[in-house]
């Protein structure tokens, strides 16, 4: 056995292990129901309410949200970054943001946007497309720069418009570091719609739980926040798994 | 990122000026586009920022904030540290565990909210959890990548002269991993503060959290902007200052 595969199992054993000590304490009432129900309840709640499509609403409406929120800001940070890697000035001059951009609260802005945009969707995209949007900037920035000199100047060769460049050459050869951004961006831009959601909306899963909480419906909570955990954990994986392969591809890794 | 804007020479103070400069334009220009229905120019936020400053009705909820921030800062670099140095040390528990690190630090946080507040009550108590739940998964996983890299001739040589696992963290990886640690601190602060205030934007009765979402219901703008401001000038300047401290690490290094 490779001692990755020894360390897999290690780590399976030890999550069975702590899933089956929580029923256990849950069951004896060292745990009090009112805490927290046993994890086999909140697997069987989790499939009754998938089952019963009760939720399918608040599901489709935070991840179109998070998809809308993922979009813009993969849009708006490609173009923005193509945009700072010409003008070499504006670029230094923001650095610094870039630098301590993840260190400002944003959700702090929600309650402004609220009073701007009214409480709909638009406040939660506009949160997670501003979490998610730096990240883009900074690893698309980072891919433009590794740009091989001699890949710019065959282009200039062969006579290729400034747009037919950026689209045929740039795009292309920044592709991983970009898909790096695209990775950061979906976990972003989840977190800020939830917590959104979470802190003061009128819909979606985030919104749902923290109504489930405020009404001490453990059978309800407890699913949901098994539920969005298991789905950020499925997409996180398999977006670091096409990673791998990408860079592998490019002998990046 | 570059270092060409950082550091004390005249250039980037220039460069951060202009910066300064260019951030209050655009803030006066969205608000005159905005109105005074939902913002307030720079000029009117700073003098109710002086206002609410000297108000003694401010202070408890600041208080409130700082003690929950700093615990939880506390515990989150103590615990992240002992957690990231028994990995580190330890190749085959960190095969185990860092992909549990990993998947745990992409994950939406807010989601967990509910569960520490059933079990630590509406009080300081869930979040400073909140808050080191947010920054020790940071610290622990910068950690130990950063004792992983210590040079091997480093911990060959501790080990010819008989150090104890004591003298071998404080005498040998403790400095030589310092700046890689230090950054896993910095990001670790930023974190922690965003998971204090989220926690206080959710659910508690005290904070710059609470006063934050309590002006929501009240439209009170002056209070929305006033705090929005001082929580960004706070956050950015720390995390500034910090990152300058890293690089000045980085450096000597």
């Amino acid at each position: 056995m490779t001692p990755k595969k020894r360390a897999a199992l290690w780590r399976i054993a030890l999550l069975v292990g702590a899933v089956g000590g929580l029923e256990i304490l849950c069951l004896s009432g060292h745990i009090d129901r009112l805490t927290m129900q046993p994890p086999h309840r909140i697997v069987m709640d989790l499939v009754a309410l998938l089952a019963g499509g009760e939720l399918n609403g608040a599901i489709a409406k935070t991840l179109r949200n998070a998809a809308l929120a993922f979009v813009i800001a993969m849009v708006a940070g490609v173009s923005f970054a193509v945009l700072l890697h010409y003008l070499r000035s504006l670029r230094d001059m923001l650095d610094p943001v870039f630098a301590t951009y993840y260190a400002i609260p944003m959700f702090a802005f929600y309650p402004l946007l609220i009073v701007l945009f009214g409480l709909g969707d638009t406040p939660q995209i506009f949160i997670g497309a501003m979490l998610a949007v730096v990240a883009v900037i900074v690893n698309t920035l980072n891919g433009l720069d590794r740009i091989p000199r001699v890949l710019l100047k065959t282009a200039r060769v062969n006579q290729l418009s400034a747009w037919d460049t950026a689209r045929l050459v740039m795009l292309p050869c920044a592709a991983p570091h970009i898909l790096t951004g695209a990775k950061l961006a979906v976990a972003y831009s989840l977190i800020g719609i939830i917590g959104a959601e979470f802190i003061m909306s009128t819909g979606g899963m985030g919104y749902e739980i923290s109504f489930a909480y405020m009404n001490f419906d453990n059978a309800k909570m407890y699913p949901l926040i098994l539920l969005i955990l298991l789905v950020s954990i499925a997409i996180n994986t398999l977006l670091a798994k096409w990673e791998k392969i990408l860079m592998a591809r490019r002998g990046l890794s | 990122m570059n270092a060409t804007s950082s550091g004390g020479s005249n250039a980037g103070w220039f460069s951060a000026l202009k910066l300064i400069a260019l951030l209050l334009v655009l803030w006066q220009a969205l608000a005159w586009m905005v109105g005074d229905v939902a913002m307030r120019t720079p000029l009117q936020t700073m003098t109710f920022t002086a206002n609410l400053l000297t108000s003694p009705s401010f202070w408890p909820h600041l208080a409130e904030t700082g003690r929950a921030f700093g615990l939880a800062l506390l515990l989150a670099v103590v615990i992240g540290l002992a957690i990231g140095f028994l990995l580190g040390i330890n190749r085959f528990a960190s095969d185990v565990l860092e992909p549990v690190l990993v998947a745990l630090y992409s994950i939406p946080k807010i989601t967990l909210y509910p569960i520490l507040l059933l079990m630590f009550g509406l009080g300081v108590a869930a979040k400073v959890a909140f808050g080191t739940i947010h920054g020790v998964i940071p610290i622990a996983l910068f950690t130990l990548a950063a004792v992983r890299n210590v040079r091997p001739v480093f911990v060959k040589t501790g080990r010819v002269m008989g150090l104890g696992t004591g003298r071998m963290i404080s005498g040998i990886l403790l400095p030589a991993a310092m700046p890689e640690i230090f950054t896993g601190l910095r990001v670790g602060f930023s974190l922690t503060l965003i998971g204090t205030l989220l926690g206080e934007m959710f659910a508690s009765q005290r904070g710059l959290g609470f006063m934050l979402m309590n002006a929501i219901g009240l439209h009170n703008v002056d209070v929305i902007m006033a705090l929005t401001f001082l929580l960004v000038l706070f956050a950015g300047s720390a995390s500034g200052l910090l990152l300058f401290l890293n690089r000045r690490l980085y450096q000597r290094a």
